[in-house]
């Protein structure tokens, strides 16, 4: 359906090809979380990996940084239409932190738990090759607060709802269960190009 | 608190009426041709389509009741480097048909059952998504103690300003309370600065006893300066849900 006298700003067309459909490019970063922004002192961040309810291994903050650190720079796509170019990014692959507790993965799916009781799925096959990371520095700057910080998932080819804020733990599951917003009318999977927004998209 | 997982189909839905709000905001009561019921504090999306296809899609939170879910209020702020929000400002007339699809959201929701007291903080146009728990509360539970601090730049900026000041005189258990952020307070149990942790303190004293809920929509900053405070008086931060835009 065509709308009445609307005719839309024309996207800079050396990078049209780069947004999924439905988005636009913002310049800014907007902040969008459900709840109060946790403040958490670095002498008191942990971040534990887990397969079910049990505890695999478990990094304070200064062994975590002491972990290979990787730079990425990619686009993000958030369910609310913004778009963002060439974010810069740097932390531990979840290749490296598998490496270091010494496991492959032992299911095929994560649920990614938060400070503040955030979680959200992603399947393994999405975490590993080198697609995502615990974030820890934006921009070349330590994480704020309101983005995630100190560390964040970081998984730049889902939905950014999939990239969850101030990150605690990830857990293998055995079966891909919803987290937060999955269970609250948000896409299993949330893959921008496919505009898998919703759940029954 | 969760949703029934309904699909939400895109469907059109004619503009009955426009009404201006304050000078950047209008108010668009939009008719669906597939009615939905939906909860106080969802959100639709709009969406808008140009003659060589490109589409522009927006987040709108409804302002209006759950009661009737045949026309539904979206008070929409112009926002001048937008590309939607001038669009409905400058273009749209009664009786166009827009694209919506809804409802959409599930947390920042309140229905009767969730109970109170409840402390709702908005700064600006997210006013919105209150007025809709504000305007539910009023019409199917007066017994639930409802205090709204709103914060806007001046008298003439606060959105449903006589709606809400018609509320307050009635006694009824809804308590408003508002804070300019760029002229002088005018009723005595007003603010004439920007929300702040002493603010929230006492706004907390004033509720006959502790929220049940809290919900804050606005800026960013905004919302992090009520939940901060909020936080700071001692309000558990697992009661507290916020909605937030802008960076």
């Amino acid at each position: 359906m065509v709308t009445r006298g609307f005719t839309g700003r024309q996207q800079p067309a050396d990078v049209g090809h780069r947004l999924p459909p439905g988005q636009h490019i913002v310049n800014d970063f907007p902040v969008l979380s459900a709840g109060p922004t946790p403040r958490i002192a670095l002498d008191q961040w942990r971040f534990t990996l887990k397969v079910g309810p049990q505890p695999l291994m478990s990094w304070n903050w200064t062994e975590f940084n002491a972990l290979p650190q990787t730079k990425i720079t990619r686009d993000i796509h958030c369910v609310t239409t913004w778009s963002k170019l060439d974010t810069s990014w740097e932390g531990v692959l979840i290749d490296d932190i598998l490496a270091e507790a010494g496991i492959e993965p032992p299911t095929a799916f994560v649920l990614a738990h938060s400070y503040g009781g955030y979680s959200t799925n992603v399947p393994v096959a999405d975490l590993t090759g080198g697609l995502a990371m615990v974030a820890v520095r934006y921009e070349g700057r330590p994480l704020e607060p309101d983005h995630g910080g100190p560390a964040r998932l970081l998984v730049p080819h889902l939905y950014f709802w999939k990239s969850a804020k101030w990150l605690n733990a990830l857990q293998f599951i055995n079966r891909d269960e919803p987290g937060f917003w999955e269970l609250r009318g948000y896409h299993i999977y949330g893959d921008p190009w496919r505009e898998q927004r919703y759940t029954d998209d | 608190m969760i949703e029934a997982l309904l699909v939400v189909r895109w469907q059109a839905a004619v503009v009955k009426d426009i009404i201006a709000r304050t000078a950047r905001i209008k108010s668009f009561v939009l008719a669906p041709s597939r009615p939905f019921k939906f909860l106080a504090g969802q959100h639709v999306n709009v969406r808008l389509t140009a003659p060589d296809g490109y589409r522009a899609m927006r987040s709108y939170s409804i302002a209006s009741s759950p009661e009737n879910p045949c026309q539904i209020e979206l008070a929409i702020e112009h926002l001048g480097n937008g590309e939607v929000s001038p669009f409905f400002h400058e273009v749209v007339k009664v009786g166009d048909e827009i694209e919506l699809q809804g409802p959409l959201g599930g947390h920042f929701l309140w229905s009767k059952i969730d109970g109170g007291p409840l402390l709702l903080v908005g700064g600006g146009s997210g006013l919105v998504p209150l007025m809709a728990i504000i305007r539910h509360r009023e019409a199917v539970a007066r017994d639930v103690p409802i205090m709204l601090l709103l914060s806007a730049r001046n008298w003439d900026d606060v959105l449903y300003r006589d709606e809400l000041l018609a509320l307050d005189e009635r006694r009824n258990g809804f308590t408003l309370v508002l804070t300019l952020t760029r002229e002088p307070p005018r009723r005595d149990a007003d603010y004439g600065r920007r929300v702040d942790t002493l603010m929230m303190a006492e706004i907390l004293r004033r509720l006959p006893s502790s929220p049940r809920h809290v919900f804050a929509c606005g800026t960013n900053p905004f919302v992090n300066a009520a939940v901060d405070g909020a936080i700071a008086a001692g309000t558990p931060a697992s009661i507290i849900r916020t909605e937030r835009y802008g960076t």
